[in-house]
């Protein structure tokens, strides 16, 4: 059957010739027609989000780090399931909070526990370590994108290293580095600077870094339009790894009135 | 034909002696053809006269051939044994000749000692040299910044398992960004081993491995073996007549653990001594060391350091070399060597 060629997308019919009920295009100088058809790879399916998430937030402190993400899960600006945790116990060593394409993060997700399930398995008591998950996902990250195929998500690896807290942050295109601060989406522009404020003042413990992290959930709920009042804070320390249930914010729009978009 | 003549004849001889038929299954054929049997004595009768002509040999090859053919003789002379074709092949007692074969490459080579205490984890080997006018035989492979293989059997073999470990290693640091666990890539080692044991169309690695490691569980050291099997151990010795070294090291077993790093060569080195014959002595030429332990990466150490390590244990006096002559199998073919089931060693001589 080689004869007939590609049968799914056949190349036009017509070529280089005057277009039925169109202009004459002109060899090689044409963008519409029948020229040109679109045949993009249908396995490529991430060359888009779909359902999205917003803002991480990852906070270091003097004896671990604090991760903080809302539960949303946006269908564009619709705000469509209200239920999608992403701050993830990987083990008893890192804390894992995502965001964008929350699909490629539950692809990820179900990657990341059975490669903790093999690791138990192998039962040697060893544990992976957080700068070995963020050096994974970085690989694992760029792979994807040098296939043009990317996994449209960010992470926050937080744990603790040989006893030190270790906080890191991979994007989309396995871009990663470590800080004291972080915070993903629109959180890099919103929070980042209240985070730096505080951190420049020198170093946090557990309860001032969880209410900074507070802080910060509540600034993005009123700034960011992707977000949700309803979000989840997991802590790491060397004592182990607890996310907490989801917790409301305390809402107050008695300024809203006041607010004009120009 | 003189072969055949010296070489079988005095088998068959053997065979038609009336009393042991038991012993030789080869005889039974025979017991069942009573021609043959006559024609034979004939010979032998022939034979104890002193003027052997040509004829009479001519005549002797002739019945040989016509026993052969029903004794069958050939087989029970071109194989020792009936059942070490391939590794897949069972043995009736439930072994597996070639592997076992496999092991005894083990002790081919020259001995090596590996010994670890709290922080370190030490390779001490014995190099051979081919000829007076070639080097010595390397001995030791590092793998990574924190684990180093001495080898004992064919060194082709410990190439290519060299070659595998280290990419393992460097593949772990690029995905994991850390040192791989010990532990697991003498797993990985074990199951790459272990294939070649059960495939037809394979042979079984000829060496064994003592691997120095330091993790974040502490140091190791781990023997392998062509069997596939593979052994976490306080202390170990492989290689030819490494049974002496063996024997010092369980001697001494419980002193490793709280001994500095001189003290654990030391102990090292008057184990590998106990392996050499009489004439021959350590020197900075025919040992090799390796070192690991925390902060420590793996190290080789140079001719200064040789020096040093073996003025410790110079002019000591030498434990008799009582040490066996074959070499000797380690805690594998000890836990296995019952009297149903007896050494590997005897599985090669079937004759």
């Amino acid at each position: 059957m080689a004869f007939m060629g590609d049968m799914i997308s056949p190349s036009p019919l017509w070529q280089n010739g005057p277009s039925p009920g169109a202009f004459y295009n002109f060899p090689g100088n044409s963008n519409h027609g029948p020229l040109s058809h679109i045949n993009q790879d249908f396995r490529a399916h991430s060359a888009a989000p779909i359902t999205t998430t917003t803002t991480v937030i990852g906070i270091k402190f003097d004896k671990g780090c604090v991760i903080a993400a809302d539960t949303l899960g946006s269908y564009g600006s619709l705000a469509r399931f209200r239920d999608c945790p992403r701050v993830l116990k990987v083990n008893d060593l890192i804390l894992l909070g995502s965001g964008g394409d929350y699909a490629d993060y539950q692809y990820l997700r179900d990657i990341i526990e059975q490669k903790i399930i093999d690791e138990q398995c192998i039962g040697d008591g060893l544990q992976l370590k957080p700068k070995s998950l963020h050096c994974w996902l970085t690989r694992v990250l760029y792979n994807k994108r040098s296939k043009m195929d990317p996994l449209w998500s960010n992470y926050v690896v937080a744990g603790i290293q040989d006893g030190e807290p270790f906080l890191g942050a991979v994007d989309k295109l396995g871009t990663a580095y470590e800080d004291a601060a972080i915070a993903t989406g629109m959180g890099a522009y919103m929070a980042t600077p209240l985070l730096r404020d505080v951190l420049d003042k020198g170093p946090l413990n557990e309860e001032s870094a969880k209410a900074l992290a507070r802080k910060c959930m509540e600034v993005l709920y009123y700034r960011d339009a992707r977000s949700f009042p309803r979000y989840q804070l997991g802590v790491v320390t060397a004592a182990g790894v607890t996310v907490e249930e989801p917790t409301e914010i305390g809402q107050n729009w008695t300024l809203a009135h006041m607010i004009h978009m120009k | 034909m003189a072969e055949i003549e010296q070489g079988t004849f005095g088998l068959q001889v053997k065979h038609l002696t009336p009393e042991p038929p038991t012993l030789y299954k080869s005889v039974i054929p025979v017991k069942h053809n009573p021609s043959i049997i006559i024609k034979s004595k004939f010979i032998i009768t022939q034979l104890s006269h002193r003027d052997l002509g040509w004829k009479i040999l001519h005549r002797i090859l002739k019945v040989y051939i016509i026993i052969r053919q029903f004794v069958k003789l050939s087989e029970v002379n071109k194989f020792r044994n009936q059942y070490d074709s391939d590794v897949t092949v069972w043995s009736p007692q439930g072994r597996l000749h070639q592997v076992e074969y496999a092991m005894e490459a083990v002790k081919l080579g020259s001995a090596t000692v590996g010994l670890k205490s709290k922080q370190f984890a030490v390779l001490i080997a014995l190099k051979r040299a081919v000829s007076e006018l070639s080097a010595y035989q390397k001995k030791i492979i590092p793998i990574d910044d924190h684990i180093g293989i001495s080898i004992s059997g064919l060194t082709a073999d410990a190439r290519m398992l060299s070659r595998f470990m280290r990419t393992e290693c460097l593949n772990y640091r690029y995905s994991h960004d850390a040192q791989m666990p010990v532990g697991r890539l003498i797993a990985l080692v074990g199951n790459k081993m272990q294939i070649c044991t059960q495939r037809y169309d394979k042979r079984p690695l000829g060496v064994g491995l003592l691997v120095a490691g330091y993790d974040d569980q502490g140091p190791h050291i781990y023997q392998t073996c062509p069997s596939a099997n593979f052994f976490d151990c306080r202390a170990m010795a492989i290689g030819a007549r490494s049974q002496s070294a063996r024997t010092y090291l369980e001697k001494h077993l419980n002193t490793f653990m709280d001994c500095d790093l001189q003290q654990l060569v030391a102990h090292g080195l008057r184990a590998l001594r106990d392996t050499l014959p009489n004439e021959v002595e350590l020197n900075t030429k025919n040992v090799s060391i390796a070192i690991v332990g925390p902060k420590t990466p793996l190290r080789v150490s140079d001719e200064t350091e040789l020096a040093r390590f073996l003025s410790l244990v110079e002019g000591e006096e030498r434990r008799g070399g009582s040490g066996s002559a074959t070499g000797d199998a380690g805690p594998a073919d000890r836990a296995t060597g019952d009297d149903r089931d007896p050494q590997p060693a005897v599985a090669m001589d079937t004759e």
